[in-house]
């Protein structure tokens, strides 16, 4: 009998094999997923899971809902990053109507967007650090996306589930003091991120608990409909925004980061390097901020001010109509994607006239990849499994919509 | 890769399987009959012309009043070099509500066709676990079905008249008189 052979007849505790729950509610998930797990000792055999916890029909209630509040549902996806899902929606709903937004509506959703992709990467990348037993991190960086949430109150006046913007537009323009935060966080932020940098990237702990732990080949991950910063670490430079540019994309210039390998190591480096990624375009669309209009000029489904509608015919008609659902809307079929916190979000929106969707299909990127979760983690550590979760960053509303 | 050389080398493939096409939106949507789909996506992802490696996305859409027809599989697919997207679309009836399996072609399908099977009820032939995935087991219906409405059906206020699909003419007075009474409750 050789060595490794002893060390395996030690581990799977006589040949037996344990079942174990992992979840619905286990903390180290950080979300309402379960796992069943068949363990060969302190080794993961095989897995299967349930998904669906949190699942609230968000694709019946469409249905019911007209244009306008489904934006409310779309917060409550990948709520680490509402913003992105509410933008990405609006700009759904203009493709089908046909509106065309000022330029600087444009870059007014980018520089949203991408501070939402900074705080939803900020999360993940914390918790990779909380699973390996780096605390300190998290707590660092919390502090910094608390002032990205402070921005999202100062343009809309919600934190977390923003419902952000609107159908042709932003709801307000940017104010003073919004500018004076984000300059505020541009020049203190890297520094804040280097030292996070500094406490992980090279740490020799951090580096033997990610390196080759929860790997998956870039043909698998193909394979398995990987898109986001989990496809990129597999080598595959795949970006919505690149590949098809919405809301003047093409109009900035920044790197799709590739990792190698695709394990837990990589995925921590793309996120980190798109975060760098993200700062450079926020601060060319600042510098480049084009002036114009907050909004579209659509006054069948943009509302007006409130006092106009105390004071003008015109505003009182258009307000009565859009809150009373007597639109117009034409009728057709519109698949729009955006790059999310995760990879590629579609909306499949079929209209048929009405004032509600008759379908609407959110293509979830988390639902989609952590069909490869138990591939990845077969055979692995149940500790090693943990970490290739939250590197994954499976969202469970995003998970069950 | 452009649309003219997609549908030629399609049709000179597999002659006649197109059953309908058309671009809303500039996305190519083919629509296909659900024997020939299995097929027919093999060989777009085999091909090394095709090339169609990703699978985007797979939904169920039902179109009441239509037959045979009622239920639509849509798949969207993606040629990551070529940058093209392509929609496939396949009808079926109530009847015979069966859809061959493309999760030995992709798997990213499996989940997804179990979310369109836990929602329409679409059975995919050969699927390894056509079971349930986001409602419990013990549903005993297809709640995305459009004849389950999704609130009190004894609710007034929320009619499809409210929803723009009937025209005015068919709110007559007595609808109206419904309509207020139903209001003065909510």
């Amino acid at each position: 009998m050789d060595k490794s052979q002893q060390i395996v007849a030690k581990d799977s505790m006589d040949g037996e094999l344990a079942t174990l729950n992992l979840g619905p509610t286990h903390p180290a998930t950080h979300g309402i997923f379960q796992n069943v797990l068949t363990m060969d000792g302190e080794r993961i055999q095989s897995a299967e899971q349930t998904v669906g916890y949190i699942h609230r029909a968000f694709e019946k209630i469409a249905e019911r809902r007209p244009f306008n509040q489904i934006t409310t549902l779309t917060d409550r996806l990948n709520y680490c990053s509402s913003p992105i899902n509410n933008l990405g929606w609006d700009m759904t709903v203009e493709k089908l109507i046909g509106i065309e937004v000022p330029k600087r509506v444009d870059y007014m959703r980018v520089i949203i967007m991408e501070l939402a992709r900074i705080s939803d990467h900020l999360v993940c990348n914390c918790v990779i650090g909380v699973d390996t037993g780096a605390l300190t991190g998290f707590f660092y960086l919390f502090q910094e996306r608390e002032r990205i949430y402070d921005m999202f109150e100062e343009v809309c006046g919600a934190r977390l589930t923003t419902n952000i913007g609107r159908i042709g537009g932003f709801e307000r323009d940017f104010s003073p003091e919004l500018y004076n935060k984000l300059n505020a966080f541009l020049k203190e932020f890297p520094k804040r991120l280097e030292d996070f940098e500094n406490m992980l990237c090279r740490n020799r702990i951090f580096m033997d608990r990610t390196i080759d732990v929860g790997p998956i080949s870039a043909e698998r991950a193909l394979n398995y409909g990987f898109t986001g910063p989990n496809l990129r670490a597999a080598g595959v430079d795949y970006d919505v925004r690149v590949m098809n540019p919405y809301s003047s994309y093409q109009d900035f210039d920044f790197k799709v980061p590739v990792g190698k390998s695709g394990d837990t190591f990589d995925r921590f480096n793309v996120r980190q390097e798109e975060i760098h990624q993200s700062l450079s375009i926020i601060r060319q669309a600042l510098d480049k901020m084009p002036a114009g209009n907050y909004h579209a000029d659509v006054p069948e489904f943009y509302l007006p001010p409130k006092q106009e509608v105390y004071r003008s015919m015109e505003a009182l008609i258009y307000h009565f109509k859009i809150v009373m659902g007597e639109t117009d809307i034409p009728s057709g079929e519109v698949y729009h994607a955006v790059e999310g916190g995760n990879g590629e979000l579609g909306f499949y929106l079929i209209s048929d006239g009405g004032r509600t969707p008759n379908r609407l299909h959110f293509r979830r990127p988390c639902f989609i990849y952590y069909q490869a979760y138990p591939e990845m983690i077969k055979g692995s550590m149940l500790s090693d499994a943990i970490v290739t979760m939250s590197s994954l960053n499976v969202i469970a509303g995003e998970l069950d919509a | 890769m452009d649309k003219e050389l997609l549908i030629n080398a399609i049709e000179s493939r597999f002659p006649g399987i197109t059953e309908a096409s058309s671009e809303p939106f500039g996305l190519l949507t083919l629509e296909i009959a659900p024997q020939n789909l299995k097929a027919l996506v093999h060989w777009l992802k085999d091909d090394e012309q095709m090339n169609f490696i990703f699978l985007t996305d797979i939904c169920g859409v039902q179109y009441p009043n239509q037959g045979n027809r009622e239920f639509a599989v849509v798949y969207h697919l993606h040629n990551l070099e070529a940058n093209f997207r392509l929609r496939l679309k396949t009808f079926v009836g109530r009847e015979n509500i069966n859809v061959p399996t493309i999760c030995d072609i992709y798997s990213a399908a499996n989940w997804m066709e179990r979310e369109t099977f836990d929602f329409y009820g679409i059975i995919f032939e050969g699927h390894p676990n056509l079971k349930r995935i986001l409602n419990m087991d013990e549903m005993d219906y297809f709640p995305m079905r459009k004849e389950y409405p999704m609130e009190d059906a004894t609710r007034t206020d929320k009619d499809d008249r409210f929803f723009g699909r009937i025209g005015n003419e068919s709110v007559t007075f007595d609808n109206k008189k419904a309509l207020a009474k139903g209001n003065n409750h909510g």
